[in-house]
């Protein structure tokens, strides 16, 4: 059949990891191959990053986001990658039927396999539980760089900037563009969240870097007027300025897994996987930023292809039984989220060469994981919030036995 | 001058009460105008409530809300489909969590039936639980209200209004009311506009009712006490952990926290009950928002994995008394409704009714309109015949709650132009989603560009 309806593999997101699912999909050799899209152009968030550096580890040049969205497309386009733009995927249903909303009203698509690939995005204000006045001025990076980057505006020219991860960097990038100057940039940890030497781009850059200091209200009438923060000393202090930029505090864009069929997993939001990236329901596969909160655009594009060979095996008949399956969990407030959350220790071990973990906090102590309340593993762990803690799969399936695996830190002992 | 020609009224603020009395007294035959303050109607009280159409079994007997409350509802009934409007019949358990609760239902259920709502009745904790097994073990019964029912707060009064509009009213936006002079015969209104002439003044203006009444009569009987409610709504995803409306056992002076679907697919749980000076201070606060969130997690379990979509607070006009303050000064060709504090939206309607047989009293008549026009409410319901299910709908620019670029364009240039993102998001739910405008704030502010009184954005190219 070739009406469109029915496909091989649909990936719903034309972000890195989508288009490199997709292209590694035509490169396996399946035939029918299409990313639903609902903006107006694939490429996903790097398309509105008009700033490098993206493509290290795809085309090993430093490019801008938007010239490295375009050529994901390029090379999905050359691959024979069906790319449908405009399409939202409005519902997910069992065994890959995707109910789509397009420009030309509703229609529906059935799929052997489908690749969820839809990313992440910031935490808005209401999330985040803000205190303070329902002003016009308050908005996310991402909301901000398609502003500046794909529609030339600004909405303010001398916000605060919430938050020191690697997107708040890119927030400064971006009010340089537009000529907005950013007041602060307020962080609430003693420290700043990425990689030194962040930690003093900022001020290089002319925006006064406030750590340890907590938002404590927006106030405004009709516009941000100010806000109030508190210092590492427990005071309060307003400071003026008209918007605020909210970054960071990623959070997979789950909403097809999570008011559909598929379970999902509180700790990172997303679907819950196992190493090849199957979900709940057999016809679903998961790829990329959606699977936790945040990694690099390149890493994502890695995943997404390795996901692309693990469908087209998986169509092929190549992977093993997703049951019996070890469930992997995290019991300490310490440990954010695990992922994979599933997997399957009885075969070969295949799939995600790592398990992925990350800590909420400064940590210092001895990363372990037991099985069957036995430890079976263990590694000195020294890291921070936002910085990935990776586990080898193929150790920790030789150290498991049947049962499930559960992650832990224990404090050093000298 | 505002505007040479001469009203039979003008309504002072465009609120859903306003908004049902300008309907109803058009249909009746009068030429009515309606001021409206804000850029945009509903931006007062009526811009956060939590769009429950109620039965008014819990209201004070012999009240005058009581009356308007079920008028309210029986009319909703019978214009709803005209009007294209939704009612979802969600029904409402008063659940009970203490046993002093448990045993205060039986009065519950006896006020119902003293108000007229006889299908009231007690269940216990495991009928309860059989028809809302998410329900935490700790209810213990409940008062079972088949009537109460869901309705889109903001596609209701607008279709109100634009039924006036298109029946001939006039409605006038950004146009807030300073003076006026009552000659024994007419009155002059002077707005931010200019003046206006009407003969019969009916002042809604929500939470400067006293206000208004001060200035343009020089006395006022009745203060408003604005009262903030905070709520907070989860994510869709989490609509389907109750079916029916999750009350709880009314206090003297608050409905309480009630955890509620919306007709917009949500779950959401509020309002507080904060009395306060201010009547513009709609903000939200942390610990009241956390107090939300785990009053809710209290009573439905599984919303402790559940994300927050948004935040919102709404200002209740109150006053130092329950019921309303509707009154008429037929000297002075004035009506006042003040002091409607919490049931405006169920008691619009009937409020409306009630106020045009005040107007009558006072010895006006005009002729009822024989075969009015009815425009169609906008379609923001979940489960109804949304736009991006039909053809040639542009395209989707809010993809969380699936608003369509046809749907921008028609409250951009309708009857009630959106003029603000505020107006905007009551008359499509743009950026009322899970990601708050994170995907689509930049488009809109590409398609609002020229309609806005504040724009979104500016060019980057602006001084």
């Amino acid at each position: 059949m070739s009406d469109g309806r029915h496909m091989d593999v649909a990936i719903i997101g034309g972000g890195p990891a989508g288009l490199a699912a997709a292209t590694a999909l035509k490169s396996a050799g399946v035939e029918r191959v299409v990313v639903l899209e609902r903006e107006a152009e694939a490429g996903g968030i790097p398309r509105h990053c008009g700033h490098p550096p993206f493509g290290l580890r795809e085309f090993r040049r430093i490019m801008k986001g938007s010239t490295y969205a375009a050529r994901l497309v390029a090379a999905a386009k050359r691959a024979g990658v069906e790319i449908r733009t405009l399409t939202t995927v409005v519902e997910a249903h069992e065994g890959g039927r995707l109910l789509l909303a397009t420009p030309e009203g509703m229609s529906e698509l059935t799929a052997k396999r489908v690749i969820l690939a839809t990313g992440v995005r910031e935490t808005p204000r209401s999330a985040r539980l803000v205190s303070g006045a329902r002003v016009s001025g308050v908005m996310n990076t991402g909301a901000l760089q398609s502003m500046v980057y794909l529609k030339k505006r600004r909405p303010f020219k001398r916000p605060v900037i919430i938050g020191s991860e690697l997107v708040a960097f890119s927030a400064i990038l971006t009010c340089r563009h537009a000529g907005i100057r950013p007041v602060a940039m307020i962080e609430a940890n003693k420290g700043v969240t990425a990689r030194w030497p962040s930690a003093v781009f900022p001020t290089l850059m002319g925006v006064a870097l406030m750590t340890d200091t907590q938002l404590v209200e927006i106030i405004g009438d009709a516009d941000v007027e100010a806000v109030m923060l508190k210092g590492p000393d427990g005071t309060q202090r307003r400071l003026d300025c008209d918007g605020v930029i909210l970054s960071g505090q990623f959070t997979p864009e789950a909403a097809l897994a999570r008011c559909g069929h598929l379970v999902v997993d509180p700790a990172t939001g997303g679907p819950r996987v196992d190493q090849w990236g199957r979900t709940s329901d057999r016809a679903y596969f998961a790829t990329g930023n959606l699977l936790r909160p945040v990694e690099t655009a390149g890493w994502s594009w890695a995943e997404g292809r390795r996901a692309g060979h693990w469908v087209a095996q998986d169509l092929a008949g190549q992977l093993p039984e997703p049951d019996p399956s070890a469930r992997v969990s995290v019991s300490d407030s310490r440990l954010r989220y695990v992922m994979p959350q599933n997997i399957v220790l009885s075969s070969k071990v295949g799939g995600m060469n790592d398990v992925q973990l990350r800590v909420g906090q400064n940590v210092d102590g001895e990363l372990i994981a037991e099985c069957n309340g036995k430890k079976v593993w263990g590694r000195r762990l020294r890291t921070g919030p936002e910085r990935r803690v990776l586990v080898q799969t193929r150790e920790l399936a030789a150290a498991c036995e049947e049962g499930d695996i559960e992650f832990k830190i224990s404090e050093p002992t000298d | 001058m505002l505007d040479h020609a001469q009203y039979d009224v003008v309504v002072i603020g465009a609120g859903v009460v306003g908004c049902a009395i300008a309907r109803r007294f058009t249909l009746e035959g009068a030429r009515v105008a309606v001021l409206e303050k804000a850029t945009d109607i509903l931006d007062g009280a009526s811009k956060a409530n939590s769009a429950i159409l109620h039965t008014g079994f819990d209201a004070p007997n012999g009240s005058l809300e009581l009356q308007c409350v079920r008028a309210g509802y029986a009319e909703y009934q019978s214009i709803r489909d005209g009007l294209g409007l939704v009612q979802d019949h969600a029904s409402a358990y008063v659940v009970a969590w203490t046993p002093e609760e448990l045993r205060g239902l039986e009065s519950i259920q006896r006020k119902a039936h003293q108000n007229g709502i006889t299908d009231v009745q007690l269940v216990d904790a495991a009928t309860l639980r059989k028809s809302e097994p998410n329900l935490s073990a700790n209810a213990l019964g409940a008062a079972f209200v088949p009537g109460e029912s869901l309705i889109d707060p903001w596609s209701a009064p607008y279709v109100y209004l634009r039924q006036a509009i298109e029946n001939g009213a006039k409605v006038f936006t950004s146009c807030g009311v300073t003076g006026g002079e009552f000659d024994g015969e007419r009155w002059c209104i002077d707005t931010s506009m200019g003046q206006i002439r009407g003969r019969t003044v009916i002042n809604c203006a929500g939470l400067y009712g006293d206000a208004v009444d001060q200035t343009l009569l020089g006395e006022v009987d009745f203060q408003i006490k604005p009262r903030k409610g905070q709520f907070v709504v989860f994510d869709k995803a989490a609509s389907k952990l109750v079916s029916a409306i999750i009350l709880p056992v009314p206090s003297e002076t608050t409905k309480g926290i009630v955890v509620f679907r919306t007709v917009f697919g949500n779950l959401a749980v509020g309002p507080t009950a904060e009395e306060q000076h201010s009547r513009t201070d709609a903000s939200t606060d942390e610990a009241t928002l956390k107090a939300l969130i785990a009053d809710g997690v209290a009573k439905i379990p599984a919303l402790k994995d559940m994300p927050v979509t948004a935040t919102y607070a709404g200002l209740r006009p109150a006053s130092e008394q329950k019921d309303y303050r509707i009154s008429s000064k037929p000297e002075q060709n004035w009506v006042t409704v003040g002091g409607i504090r919490s049931t405006g939206l169920s008691g619009a309607l009937g409020i409306a009714q009630h106020v045009y047989g005040l107007y009558a009293a006072m010895g006006a008549s005009h002729e009822r309109l024989s075969d009015p026009v009815r425009p169609q409410a906008n379609m923001l319901s979940e489960t109804g015949p949304r736009d991006w299910k039909r053809e040639q709908c542009g395209e989707v620019v809010c993809h969380c709650e699936l608003v369509t670029r046809r749907e921008i364009a028609v409250a951009l240039s309708g009857p009630l132009p959106a003029r603000s993102l505020a107006g905007l998001k009551r008359q499509t739910r743009a950026t009322m989603g899970r990601c708050q405008g994170f995907y689509c704030a930049a488009r809109l502010a590409e398609l609002t560009d020229g309609c806005f009184d504040r724009p979104m954005a500016r060019s980057i190219t602006d001084e």
